[in-house]
Order: C-alpha cells, then sequence, then structure tokens
C-alpha cells in the first residue's frame, strides 16, 4: 500500500491536524510557562517582571491551597467510588434479561447529555433548595428540618450532582465490557462448582478489570476540570474549591495571571501523570 | 498494446530482501502466470507492477516507456484483486463504470461500454444491484468486468478464484480464458493452483523466495523442468526422487519420475514394494507404495482408471525409461 | 448460548431496573414536568406530579425574556461549525493513519490525545489574553476553533478505528481505477465510512453542545450559546423554577435526542477504541 507517492501523500493530508495541535498545544503552554515565572498583574500594573519561582511556592503555601487540594481529592474520589461500584451493579443488572430493555438503557445514559450548567442548576434549585426544593418537601413530609444542601452538606452536593452526571458514562462502558464477556466462561465456572459471588469475583470482575481502568484514568481526566458545576452552583463557597477552580479565581477573579499560571503549570502536571497511564492501555491496543 | 519488461527489478521491506534483482519480459497479448510458494513473492511482483508499491531498484518498462515512477492510476493497467475489492456502496452498473468516470468519458460511451461488459459477462440481471446482494461467483465478475471496461493494456489478477468453491472456479476458469482469447490482452495472472497455471497460461513463471525458478511454457515446465525445484512444483502428483543407488545407476545425483511415468503390475517389475494408500478417484488411481528396498519412503504412482489394489498388497513398478530426469548435485538438469 | 430464564426471575429484574432507570432520569422528567406548570405549581407542596394545568407559558416567557433563539442560533453555528471543521481536517489525517501507517503513526496518535489531556485551566489566560489581542473574545468563530481543537483528538481518533475497519484493497482498487486522492477519498473511502462519519459528527456534535468551560470564560453577550444562557439564571431569577426548567428543557432537549442515537459511539469514541 506505501508508495512514495502515498507515502508524501499521507504526510501532506496529515499536516493540516498535526500542526494546528501542535500550536494549540505549544503556544499556550508556554506563554502560561512564562507568565508563571512573572509578577503579571494586568489591572495592577501589568507585567513587572520575572519573579523566579516565586509564583510556585506562593501558590503552594497559600492558605487556600492544600483545601483545594484536599477538596479536588474528594471530589474526584467520591464521584469515581460511586460511578465505578453503582456503574458495576447497574451494568450487571442492565445485562440481565428484562422487558424494555433499550428503554431502561436510554432512561439510565441520559443524564450524560444534560449540559452541566443545566445539571447543577436543576439540581441547585429544583432539588436541593432549603425551601421549595423538593428534597426539602421530603424532608418536611419526615417531619424533619430540611438541609441547606449547597452550603452545609455542599461537597457532598457536589459529588452527587457530578456523579448523576458520570454514572451513565461509567454503566455504559462496563455494559459494553460485560457484553463482551463469553458467556460459555461463566457455565464453566458454574460447572466446576462456583458460586454467584465467586464467579464474579473471579472471571467478571477480572474480565472488567480493563474497562475499569479506563473509565477510572478518563473519568479523573474530566474530573479534575470539573468547572460548570461549581460555578453555578456556590461559586467555589462553602469549601467547594477545587484546584481548577482555584486557579480560575487567580486568573480572571483577582486578575493574577502569575500567580494562577503557575497553578495551571501544576493542574498540567497532575493531569499529565493520569495521562500517561491511560495513554499506556490505550497504546497497548493500537498494537493489534 | 501491452508489453511488459521487469529490468533488474527488486523490492525489499526495510531490511527483508523479498525480491532480488529479477528481469522478466512478458510479450503483448501473452497470458502469463506466477506461480511458487506461499510467501514467495507473487504478489509482490504483481503490485510492483501494478505501481501498488514502489520497487527498491530496478526498472519497470510498459510498452517500451520508463513507468517505474508512474502512479498505478497512470499506468494503463487493470487489476482483480482476491477479495475482489468491489466498492459496497455502488450498484454492479457504478462499480464497473467507475474507471470511466475517472476517466472523464462522456456519459453515453460510459453506458455504452458497461452494458457490454454486462453482456459478456453476463451480469445484465444483477446490473442494478449493490455488491452485498451477489453471490462469490457473481462478484467475481463484477471485478472482471470492471477491469475490462477500461480497455487496459494489461490485465492483472492475484489469486482471483481462491474464494470460490471447486465448481465455480473452474467455470471462472474458462471464462477467463476464453476473455483473454476475444481480447487478446496481455494478462498476468498469479495462483498457487496448479491446475489454473497449467490450463490456463501462455507462459508460466515460477518463482520461488523472489527468484524466478524457470519461465517456460507449461509443457516444457513439465517435460523439462530446469532444476528440482521446478520439477517438483510442477505436476500433480509430485514428481517422485530417488537419490543415491539408483540415481547412480543414471549417472545422477538426482533422479525424478512423475507418478503417471510408472508402470504398476502385480506380477513382474523392477521395484518392488506394499501398497500404502490407494485412493480410487474413479478416473484415475492414486497409489502409495512402499519400496521393499527403503519401506520408510513412499512412491506415488498414478494408474489410469480402476486399479484393484488394497493397503498391503505387493506391486511391482517399472519406470518408463525415457522419462526420467536426471539432476546434478546442485540440483540442476542434466542432459 | 444465552440460558432461558424463570419468568419471575425476569420480571424482578424488570422491575429493578425500571426502578432504578426511572430514578436516575427522574430530574430530567421533573424538570420537563415543570417546566409546563405554572409558578405555584412548580414549587406546592405537596408537589403535584401529572395533575396540574398544563400551560405553554413559561416557555414563553423564557423566549421574550432572554431571546432564547439567539443563544439556541449560538450554539448550533458553534456546535456544528466547530464540528464539521473538525471533520474536514481530521478525515485526511485519519486516512493516512489508518492506510499509510508508519513507525511513528502511533506516537503521532497517542501525542494528539495527549493534548486532549490538557487541563484548560492551565491555558485559560495565555487563550484569553489571545483573544483579547486578536479582538476575538465573545467571537463566534474564536469558539469554533476552539472547540474544534479540542475535539479534534476525538474525531482524529473514532474517524481512524472507523476507517481501519475498511479494506485497504479496496482503495487501491481505486487507484488502479484511475482514481487521484481526491477521488479515493471522495468517492470512495468517505461513501463507505458514512456510517462512521456520521457517528463521529454526532457525538462531537454533543460533547461541543455541552462544552462549558470556554464558553463560559470566552463569551459574554454576541457569541453566548445555551451554557451561558443557562448560567444567567443561576441568578435569583433561577428561583422561578418553572422558567428555568423552560429553559432547561429548551437547552437539553435537542442533544438529548440526539444523545440517545449515538450511546454506541460513545464508547468509542470517549475509550478512544480501548473498550469494545
Ligand atoms: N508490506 C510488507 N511489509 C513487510 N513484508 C512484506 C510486506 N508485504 C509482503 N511482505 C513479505 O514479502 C514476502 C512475499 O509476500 P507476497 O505477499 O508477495 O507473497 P505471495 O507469494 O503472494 O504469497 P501468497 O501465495 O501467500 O499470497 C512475504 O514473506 C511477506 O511476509
Ligand atoms: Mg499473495
Amino acid at each position: 500500500m506505501a508508495t512514495q507517492h502515498s507515502r508524501s501523500a499521507a504526510r501532506i493530508m496529515m499536516a493540516p491536524a498535526v500542526f494546528l495541535l501542535l500550536v494549540w498545544m505549544l503556544v499556550p503552554l508556554s506563554m502560561t510557562l512564562w507568565f508563571s515565572v512573572r509578577s503579571y498583574l494586568p489591572l495592577r500594573g501589568g507585567d513587572q517582571g520575572f519573579v523566579g519561582l516565586e509564583n510556585f511556592t506562593r501558590f503552594v503555601t497559600s492558605s487556600a491551597f492544600w483545601p483545594a487540594i484536599l477538596t479536588t481529592l474528594i471530589i474526584v474520589g467520591g464521584v469515581l467510588l460511586i460511578s465505578i461500584v453503582f456503574g458495576i451493579l447497574l451494568a450487571m443488572l442492565l445485562d440481565q434479561p428484562m422487558w424494555g430493555q433499550g428503554v431502561v438503557r436510554i432512561l439510565v445514559i441520559a443524564p450524560f447529555f444534560v449540559m452541566p450548567t443545566v445539571s447543577a442548576l436543576v439540581w441547585k434549585n429544583m432539588f436541593m433548595d432549603p425551601v421549595n426544593g423538593l428534597f426539602a418537601h421530603l424532608w418536611r413530609f419526615f417531619g424533619a428540618d430540611p438541609i441547606v444542601w449547597l452550603s452545609d452538606a455542599s461537597v457532598f452536593s457536589i459529588i452527587m450532582i457530578v456523579s448523576w452526571q458520570w454514572l451513565p458514562f461509567a454503566t455504559l462502558i462496563l455494559l459494553t465490557a460485560i457484553q463482551s464477556l463469553d458467556s460459555e466462561q461463566l457455565e464453566a465456572a458454574e460447572m466446576d462448582g462456583a458460586n454467584p459471588l465467586a464467579r464474579f469475583a473471579f472471571i467478571t470482575l477480572p474480565h472488567l478489570s480493563r474497562a475499569i481502568t479506563i473509565v477510572i484514568l478518563i473519568q479523573t481526566i474530566f474530573l479534575l476540570a470539573v468547572f460548570a458545576e461549581i460555578f453555578v452552583t456556590t461559586g467555589g463557597a462553602f469549601g467547594t474549591r477545587t484546584l481548577t477552580y482555584l486557579i480560575y479565581q487567580r486568573v480572571l477573579e483577582s486578575q493574577n495571571v502569575g500567580l494562577g499560571s503557575a497553578g495551571g503549570v501544576y493542574a498540567i502536571i497532575l493531569a499529565n501523570i493520569v495521562a500517561l497511564f491511560l495513554m499506556r492501555i490505550v497504546g497497548k491496543n493500537l498494537d493489534r | 498494446m501491452g508489453r511488459i519488461t521487469l529490468d533488474k527489478v527488486q523490492k525489499a521491506f526495510g531490511e527483508v530482501e523479498v525480491i532480488p534483482p529479477l528481469d522478466l519480459t512478458i510479450e503483448d497479448g501473452e497470458f502469463v502466470v506466477f506461480v511458487g510458494p506461499s510467501g514467495c513473492g507473487k504478489s509482490t511482483l504483481l503490485r510492483l507492477i501494478a505501481g501498488l508499491e514502489d520497487v527498491t531498484g530496478g526498472q519497470i518498462r510498459i510498452d517500451g516507456n520508463d513507468a517505474t515512477s508512474v502512479p498505478p492510476a497512470k499506468r494503463g493497467l487493470a487489476m482483480v484483486f482476491q477479495s475482489y475489492a468491489l466498492y459496497p456502496h455502488m450498484s454492479v452498473r457504478k462499480n464497473i463504470a467507475f474507471p470511466l468516470r475517472m476517466a472523464k468519458m462522456e456519459q453515453a460511451e460510459q453506458d455504452r461500454r458497461v452494458q457490454a461488459a454486462a453482456d459478456v459477462l453476463n451480469l445484465s440481471d444483477y446490473i442494478d444491484r449493490r455488491p452485498g446482494q451477489l453471490s462469490g461467483g457473481q462478484r467475481q465478475r463484477v471485478a472482471i468486468g470492471r477491469a475490462i471496461v477500461r480497455e487496459p493494456s494489461a490485465f492483472l489478477f492475484d489469486e482471483p478464484l481462491s474464494n470460490l468453491d471447486a465448481a465455480l472456479r473452474h467455470g471462472m476458469r474458462l471464462e477467463i480464458s476464453e476473455l483473454h482469447k476475444r481480447l487478446d490482452t496481455t494478462m498476468i495472472y498469479v495462483t498457487h493452483d496448479q491446475v489454473e497455471a497449467m490450463t490456463m497460461a501462455d507462459k508460466i513463471v515460477v518463482l520461488q523466495a523472489g527468484v524466478i525458478e524457470q519461465v517456460g511454457s507449461p509443457l516444457e515446465l513439465y517435460k523439462t523442468p530446469r532444476n528440482l525445484f521446478v520439477a517438483g512444483f510442477i505436476g500433480s502428483p509430485k514428481m517422485n526422487f530417488f537419490d543415491g543407488a539408483e540415481a547412480a545407476k543414471h549417472d545422477a545425483h538426482t533422479i525424478g519420475i512423475r507418478p503417471e511415468h510408472l508402470t504398476v503390475s502385480t506380477t513382474e517389475g523392477m521395484w518392488k514394494g506394499t501398497v500404502g494408500v490407494a485412493e480410487h478417484l474413479g478416473s484415475d488411481t492414486f497409489m502409495h507404495i512402499h519400496p521393499e528396498a527403503n519401506p520408510s519412503e513412499t512412491i506415488t504412482v498414478r494408474v489410469g482408471g480402476e486399479f484393484s489394489a488394497t493397503h498391503g498388497d505387493t506391486v511391482f513398478l517399472t519406470p518408463a525409461s525415457d522419462n526420467i530426469h536426471r539432476f546434478d548435485a546442485d540440483g540442476m538438469r542434466m542432459g | 448460548m444465552a440460558r432461558a430464564v424463570t419468568t419471575q426471575r425476569k420480571a424482578l429484574n424488570t422491575t429493578l431496573a425500571w426502578i432504578i432507570g426511572l430514578l436516575i432520569f427522574f430530574p430530567i422528567l421533573w424538570t420537563i414536568l415543570t417546566s409546563f406548570k405554572t409558578e405555584a405549581e412548580a414549587i406546592a407542596n405537596p408537589p403535584v406530579f401529572l395533575f396540574f394545568d398544563w400551560t405553554l407559558e413559561n416557555y414563553a416567557v423564557v423566549q421574550e425574556r432572554s431571546n432564547y433563539m439567539r443563544f439556541l442560533w449560538n450554539s448550533v453555528i458553534i456546535a456544528g461549525g466547530s464540528t464539521i471543521l473538525g471533520v474536514l481536517i481530521a478525515v485526511p489525517a485519519a486516512w493516512s493513519m489508518a492506510f499509510v501507517p508508519s513507525r511513528r503513526t502511533k506516537d503521532i496518535l497517542l501525542w494528539m490525545l495527549s493534548t486532549k489531556m490538557l487541563p484548560a485551566v492551565g491555558v485559560l489566560y495565555p487563550i484569553y489574553l489571545l483573544c483579547i489581542q486578536l479582538g476575538v473574545l465573545d467571537n463566534r468563530l474564536a469558539l469554533v476553533v476552539i472547540l474544534m481543537l479540542i475535539n479534534l483528538p476525538i474525531i482524529v481518533w473514532m474517524l481512524y478505528t472507523y476507517f481501519r475497519e475498511i479494506p485497504g484493497e479496496i482503495l487501491e482498487a481505486a487507484r488502479m481505477d484511475g482514481a487521484g486522492l481526491k477521488e479515493e477519498i471522495l468517492y470512495v473511502l468517505t461513501p463507505m465510512a458514512i456510517p462512521g462519519i456520521a457517528s463521529t459528527l454526532l457525538l462531537n456534535f454533543i460533547l461541543a453542545w455541552n462544552e462549558a468551560f470556554w464558553t463560559l470564560n470566552l463569551t459574554s453577550v454576541d457569541a453566548a450559546p445555551l451554557t451561558a444562557f443557562i448560567a444567567s439564571y443561576s441568578s435569583p431569577e433561577g428561583l422561578f423554577f418553572a422558567k428555568l426548567s423552560a429553559a432547561s428543557t429548551m437547552a437539553i432537549a435537542p442533544i438529548l435526542i440526539l444523545g440517545w442515537f449515538s450511546q454506541k459511539q460513545l464508547v468509542r469514541g470517549l475509550t478512544f477504541g480501548a473498550v469494545k
């Protein structure tokens, strides 16, 4: 298939995509790196010169840093836990024979297609509003005092909202993986005397391990960047300021670009660590 | 016109040399068959001629013009692939018209030629179907139709019949041969099927590991194989070989006798042996005989018609003396 | 062979699955229902489920007050434009990688994927600044380009995996038939890959439609799409549940329908072919 003609054609045809992505990656990245070593306050004197690694140390030593990291970890970890555990259960349930399987699948996957701003607003107002929200009604029905979700249980609320959006994704991928499990394997194990729990632990779970890893990696990358859900619910208040949100505030709200860029570099490093693992798996897949 | 000359053509994939420098001339109007064991480079050679691969060295001339770096579309050749490679989204008519459309031929002429090709190949009834709705044989015919409409200077076939069942294969073989007679266009045909090679070819090119072992007409190859490889490759069942004492009797390192050149008798003959397996085909009987002198060997014999013999029977074999092929220590033909 | 399951067991599965499915779907259902209520019914306690005075008034109000159509139009242009532009750029690239693979193909694919991992917030200010300097802040074209770049790796990957299923011999046949590169891609590859290209368009349209970082941070009025339209309801105005619901329904309805068609592609697209 490969002649000189087709090879040089291939190079030309690949060029636009490669060039655009190269520019898209390198230009902003080098600008971020540049700003991160300068004191740059657009509204208060502009670029005040080179400051070495000061921004990096300041970003880490600021009182907001560790809480933001903690919040990020809790949110990412919480959503991952919920979506994986319930995703597996749900995928196994949906894999069973039933009536109206297609419709149930559609119901379950729907939240993934809801725009993040919409889902955040719907949850915030119609469910979590302490006066008129459905939860408030429910609590009062049982004679309890309604919870002020977004300030008293703010992180938990965010986890719930984000999980609602990502559980469908996890379920769909795990379901696809379960369906590729050869049922003869399970039958063989059954013949060998394995009970349902053992079959799950020794056959289904190992079969799912790769899909689970993929879900974890991809969700982590997206979850680290969760923005709209916080933007429209708490605006970063009540302990819901994640690393992403903190950087956003430094850059656009307090217009401290140098400091924010240093934070951005941290975020890039963090995401790259996760991405590295993901690419390993995806890369292996290319070699078939 | 379609005279194709390969001049020191060479091909390597990275470090691996698949075809060492090779010379070959294919005359206009010839039906040339490339045969050889799997992986010997038949397809590669065909694809080099087609222009689907670059040569690593050497020159390819088509009708005297250097075509070495001409892209496939401009070489004026047509190819029929083993998988047929029909365009699944186009009807039979559109498939056949595609090369004409690419040549920007006017519509009326396109229609005329497509209709003519369809008539020749008995495709008129399916002309508006998609390839997915056709049988293997019909698909094959569409692929051939697509090749003939543009009136190429040569046709290239890469094992075109290997996906068909035996009966269809026979039919298509005749059709392709007939097509060749009618069009009188150069055809290069890759196969590893003995029968196809022997029955269709004007000229057979036997390849091994990218090297041409012999070029000649089917009967030439059958009667005077140049070396042991060709002798063993051409002819079915395979030629029997004998080394040592038997060969020495004929002043050779090795001698070869085709199964059909041995006569069998239950009473007398040169070599005594016992029947291992006898295959009764009705028209012929193939017997695999273990000679008494060396029972671990097997000699294959072909007898016309029915010959009643079963496992364990004792028989005698006699070679036809003027059909003994003699080879020297290098495996080359002697005399 | 799947074994026959007792009807009882099947009924149990069905009930359980439907309960959970409806529970997960409930917020969407409730939003749609509420959009047809009056404001008073929307906050009524106990909540009314189906037996209320169905009204379309909220939709009229929302459209009138915030000019829904303009946001919708922006969303369509930004999501549609970025997706189509992305596919136009990605088809040749995917063709190259699928049919003329070289030793570097794999590395290039993985590198493309890695650009997708770049956290947006890390490059927020540079992009923001570039937009200001080029005078394209709050500009639809700028967002088209940015969202195209964000989704380009996914588009290339999806097309690549679809193209790899097309036998190379067919493209070679086209070449033998006299097709140039343009004809080969236009008349043979593209029509054969239509289902794959359609899935790619669909999924990336959805992703672009829902993108809510750049669309919120780089727009204010002129180019603001539905994500921003909805975000504007986070102000106390949002306490008008029925109107909020109507606005939400309008923002998600088109994409929800497309989404249901693209479930399968979602797995393939977002896992880069690693789960099948
Ligand atoms: N693209 C390639 N890259 C590397 N090696 C190749 C490539 N194509 C073919 N080869 C090698 O070249 C040799 C010849 O291959 P070719 O396909 O020409 O064989 P063939 O004679 O057609 O065999 P068959 O009868 O099985 O079709 C083989 O050893 C094959 O492994
Ligand atoms: Mg071959």
